[in-house]
């Protein structure tokens, strides 16, 4: 059958293109100049404890027989030890993951709910009050860095007007809920706590939007422009001559091939939402993933950024799969090959 | 052929979109701005490391527009500055990226085969890390100095370049001028010089406007985390970064910068959609 | 007398560019009677497929100008705002036929889906199921052997000639009275073009639908229509029965027409038309054609008003009956 092989080939794709992250990664690590032992140990350490631990490292091996060993590594789930937090960085990633996952997945669906039929609306009131307005949003969001969006609703929604946190994933008082899946709220519902999930929900807000903006914008954007590329396809004359109702043609038979390149471009541009996410969490002290890749880059912790570069790029690879099977339900010439 | 520019189509294009006309007033008087800064502003010598124990912390006032910082320095003074610093950055970084980007794309788009498999799959591997992050990864293993941010944001420009001039180089391969000097016997080099460029020139062009912008938000958001340019050089980010450790207080301190960021890529996104509805390119 | 089914007076179109304004339609009149097969032949470019188009509302936008008037079964077509006589009249008492069968089937929805639905707009049943009965019986119709399996395919699917028959499937399943078809067929190869116009005639005449066809092509007009309206830039220039008109074409840009095509039975090489359809932005005075045409004089540059030449045989020259005395050889 076509999908699947059609799902094959993406699975394929995205295991090389992540092989060829991790060789990427690999080699900008060891090109730096520097010692990483050294670095590690600081500079009171001892000739001998150095040298050991660049033994250790695999550190005197010539680059490829390096990358074997990170490699086997990596198979076997183990990608060293951060020498900023001393445990396996394995168990770093894991336990910062899921707090910039969480952040991330709620973004996404605000940018999807928000975005897209902004998008819709421009293009469907062309060149109309209503298509300024939404393109003005749009572009505000694409323009602005994240940084700033975070800020400025900081200022407003949590000091001037004080009706939201201002920072953190939890309020003080308030215990985390037991860990499942490392995200507040899906494991406070889980575990029935209702008010934890509220306080929680209540610290997303503000990440969440401010994350959410510049995907936001540039979906809106990529839908006005494909669904406009549609209603001059002769298709879309054909349903108005058939009259169809102006709701549906524009959302049935003008939307759905319209979505299809703009899920593509989405899909591409999710990596810049995952990068703006290590500034949102800067910005709220959210205690994910930026957090912990800033302090290993500020103790030159090779090992913790090479695993979060890697984890990240993953998850993009991921969500990009996620959506070339959207993608392909929505394309028949895909799914039928 | 002397022909008035402001009396072409491509000028009516242009000119009848008020965006496009806003986007190139914000560039230039930025460029201005930055450019004349030592005599624009009215406390040239803040730029540096200066200290006015008098004047720290003030709110904005008729003698500074935007208040003053921590070490009693002119915000607005500094922000012009930032934007010498900005700029500087976006031209550095196009200028190594984009040549880069745009050979690799022509040579991948027209010769195709194993050259193009190679190329094209590296440029994919690039686009799985997002750009702040390799970047961030890069400054990780580098001094964070200005020159080393360019460097590291210019590493993960290019392949945006490449993957667009390598569309837009197979596309116009198969059109009937170029197969045409094929046939007559015109070199590889020829046409792909001479042949193909030129008409990739206006996107390029084009996409080189907005990512103008672009750049700078990606350098801006660098900067913010503390990978990039360094103190007492006024840089826009990092003038937000220190700033949002006084809000809500001292708001001047990191709105101003902040809103100055947010005009500049404003600036150039609109002259890029301008110039894209103008040229006609597709992208 | 009974009262046409469709009659078009003082159509004028202005569409707002860069250039000014294009003024694309000068003054179509033009009316078609019950069960009528009529074409407008012209040139590409000539303001044909405007025309019709006009006649669904399916020009939009800011830019349009659009007046005179366009009567179909006693209702008024410019301007209408109500949505009930849309309803009424869009895909039920008139449909159309596109150009490009592939281009006008949605990419993304099976022929079972478009189809259905078009039935069930046109309002004579409502449960998918009894849509589903028709549109099988309907394909039937058009020599299509096995309905299931059109049904469940996708435009991309289907071969043009089997994607043109699905589209003359959609425009006749609802009974229209009137079928617009917009150069039908010509984006596919010529065999299957043929097999469009016959398909389309034989089906329409079987419904008793008048049938307005817009094509360059004259000998799809020979072919397919009962009366013919020639038009060039924006303007009909003259009008006849299709017998009338190639045995005594009385405009000089419809004399051209037939000189250009090539003839089977051998002799000169078919003449060419030179120049081209002008600029609507600053369109010639007078008759549009007189840049163009061998025969222009001074009062060529005056507006021309159609002159009846008895029969139905109506033309706008300045020449009318004279044109044959001249010599043209």
């Amino acid at each position: 059958m076509p999908l699947t092989k059609y799902f094959f080939n993406r699975i394929w794709a995205s295991i090389f293109v992540l092989f060829g992250v991790s060789v990427l990664i690999f080699l900008i690590a060891r090109a730096i100049p520097g010692d990483p032992a050294r670095m590690a140990l600081g500079p009171r350490a001892s000739t001998e404890m150095v040298e050991q631990l660049r033994e250790r490292l695999h550190l005197n091996d010539s680059i490829p027989v390096q990358y074997y060993h990170f490699l086997r590594g990596v198979t076997e789930g183990d990608l060293g030890m951060s020498l900023y937090t001393k445990r396996p960085v394995v168990q770093d990633l894991a336990e910062y993951f899921p707090a910039t996952f969480e952040l991330v997945f709620f973004a996404g669906l605000i940018m999807v709910i928000v975005g897209i039929p902004l998008g819709i609306l421009s293009a469907r009131h062309q060149d109309r009050l209503t298509d300024n307005v939404a393109r003005i949003i749009a572009l505000l969001g694409v323009v602005t860095p994240t940084f700033v969006w975070a800020i400025f609703f900081m200022l407003i929604f949590a000091y001037v007007f004080d009706i939201l946190p201002v920072m953190g994933r939890l309020g003080e008082t308030v215990e985390p809920p037991p860990h499942i899946t490392g995200m507040y709220v899906f494991d406070s519902i889980l575990a029935g706590q209702w008010h934890t999930c509220k306080d929680a929900l209540l610290h997303m807000i503000m990440p969440a939007a401010a994350l959410a903006l510049s995907g936001l914008g540039q979906a809106a954007r990529l839908t006005r422009t494909n669904m406009l590329e549609s209603f001059g396809r002769p298709y879309t004359e054909m349903a108005r001559a058939y009259n169809f109702t102006e709701v549906q043609t524009s959302m049935k038979y003008a939307l759905r091939p319209a979505m299809i390149p703009t899920l593509t471009i989405l899909g591409l541009d999710f990596a810049v939402m995952l990068g703006n996410a290590f500034l949102v969490e800067e910005v709220f002290a959210w205690g994910g993933l930026a957090q912990y890749c800033v302090s290993a880059i500020f103790y030159k912790d090779l090992n913790g950024i090479v695993g979060t570069v890697l984890v990240i790029s993953m998850f993009f690879l991921l969500v990009n799969m996620v959506i070339d099977l959207v993608v392909a339900y929505l394309n028949p010439r895909i799914r039928l090959g | 052929m002397p022909t008035n520019f402001f009396k072409t189509r491509n000028w009516y294009r242009f000119s009848r979109n008020p965006l496009s006309i806003t986007g190139a007033v914000i560039v230039i008087v930025v460029v201005f701005l930055a450019v004349f800064a030592p005599y624009v502003t009215p406390y040239p010598d803040h730029s540096g490391a200066a200290l006015d124990f008098a004047n720290m912390n003030n709110p904005p006032d008729s003698k500074n527009f935007f208040g003053t910082d921590g070490m009693g320095r002119d915000v607005f003074t500094r922000v012009i500055y930032g934007y010498r610093v900005s700029l500087l950055l976006g031209i550095v970084v196009l200028s190594l990226a984009v040549p880069i980007g745009v050979g690799l794309g022509l040579i991948a788009g027209y010769y195709g085969g194993r050259v193009e498999i190679v190329l094209m799959r590296i440029t994919d591997v690039f686009l799985a890390i997002p750009a702040l992050v390799l970047a961030m990864a890069i400054m990780g293993f580098l001094e964070p100095t200005l020159i080393n941010a360019m460097l590291a944001v210019s590493v993960m420009w290019w392949p945006w370049t490449t993957r667009l001039v390598y569309n837009l180089t197979r596309s116009i391969k198969t059109e009937d001028y170029v197969v045409a000097s094929k046939v007559v016997g015109a070199s590889d080099s020829h046409i792909i010089l001479f042949e193909i460029l030129p008409n990739c020139l206006p996107t390029i062009l084009t996409k080189m406007t907005l990512d103008m912008g672009f750049v700078i938000l990606v350098a801006a958001s660098l900067s913010f985390l503390g990978l990039g340019v360094q103190p007492p050089t006024p840089d826009l980010a990092s003038m937000v970064a220190d700033g949002s450790q006084y809000l809500p207080d001292q708001w001047w301190l990191s709105v101003f910068p902040g809103i100055a960021i947010l005009i500049v890529v404003l600036g150039f996104n609109l002259l890029g959609d301008g110039l894209r509805d103008m040229l006609d390119v597709e992208m | 007398m009974p009262s046409p089914l469709l009659q078009m007076r003082g159509l004028h179109l202005k569409f707002d560019l860069f250039e000014g304004r294009s003024h694309v339609l000068n003054g179509v009149d033009l009316s078609i009677k019950k069960g009528e097969r009529v074409a407008i032949v012209g040139e590409s470019g000539c303001g044909k497929s405007t025309a019709i188009r006009a006649i669904l509302g399916l020009l939009r936008g800011r830019n349009v100008h659009l007046s005179g008037s366009i009567l179909f079964g006693g209702n008024e077509l410019i301007d209408n705002k109500s949505r009930k006589l849309w309803g009424d009249i869009r895909g039920r008492r008139i449909s159309m036929i596109f150009q490009d069968p592939t281009a006008a089937l949605n990419p993304v929805f099976t022929v079972k889906d478009q189809m259905t639905n078009v039935i069930i707009r046109g309002g004579k049943v409502r449960s998918r199921k009894a849509a589903l009965n028709i549109a099988r019986d309907a394909l039937k119709r058009v020599a299509i052997a096995d309905p299931d399996r059109i049904l469940n395919t996708y435009p991309f699917q289907l071969s043009g000639g089997l994607a043109q028959r699905v589209m003359i499937t959609m425009a006749l399943i609802n009974r229209p009275e009137l079928v617009l078809a917009d150069e039908p067929g010509s984006a596919l190869d010529v065999t299957v073009q043929e097999q469009t116009l016959h398909l389309m005639s034989d089906l329409t005449q079987e419904d008793g639908a008048a049938v307005l066809i817009i094509t360059h092509n004259l000998g799809v007009v020979r072919e397919f229509a009962q009366r013919v309206y020639v038009m060039y830039a924006g303007s009909i220039v003259e009008e006849a029965g299709v017998e009338e008109l190639f045995n005594n074409p009385a405009h000089p840009y419809t004399r051209a027409l037939i000189d250009a095509v090539p003839k089977l039975t051998g002799g000169d090489l078919p003449k060419t038309i030179e120049g081209v359809v002008p600029d609507y932005t600053n369109p010639p005075t007078g008759c549009r054609f007189h840049t163009r045409c061998s025969f222009a004089q001074d009062a060529c540059r005056e507006d021309q008003h159609m002159t009846d030449l008895g029969h139905g045989h109506r033309v706008a020259c300045v020449l009318h009956n004279n044109i044959n005395r001249l010599s043209v050889k």
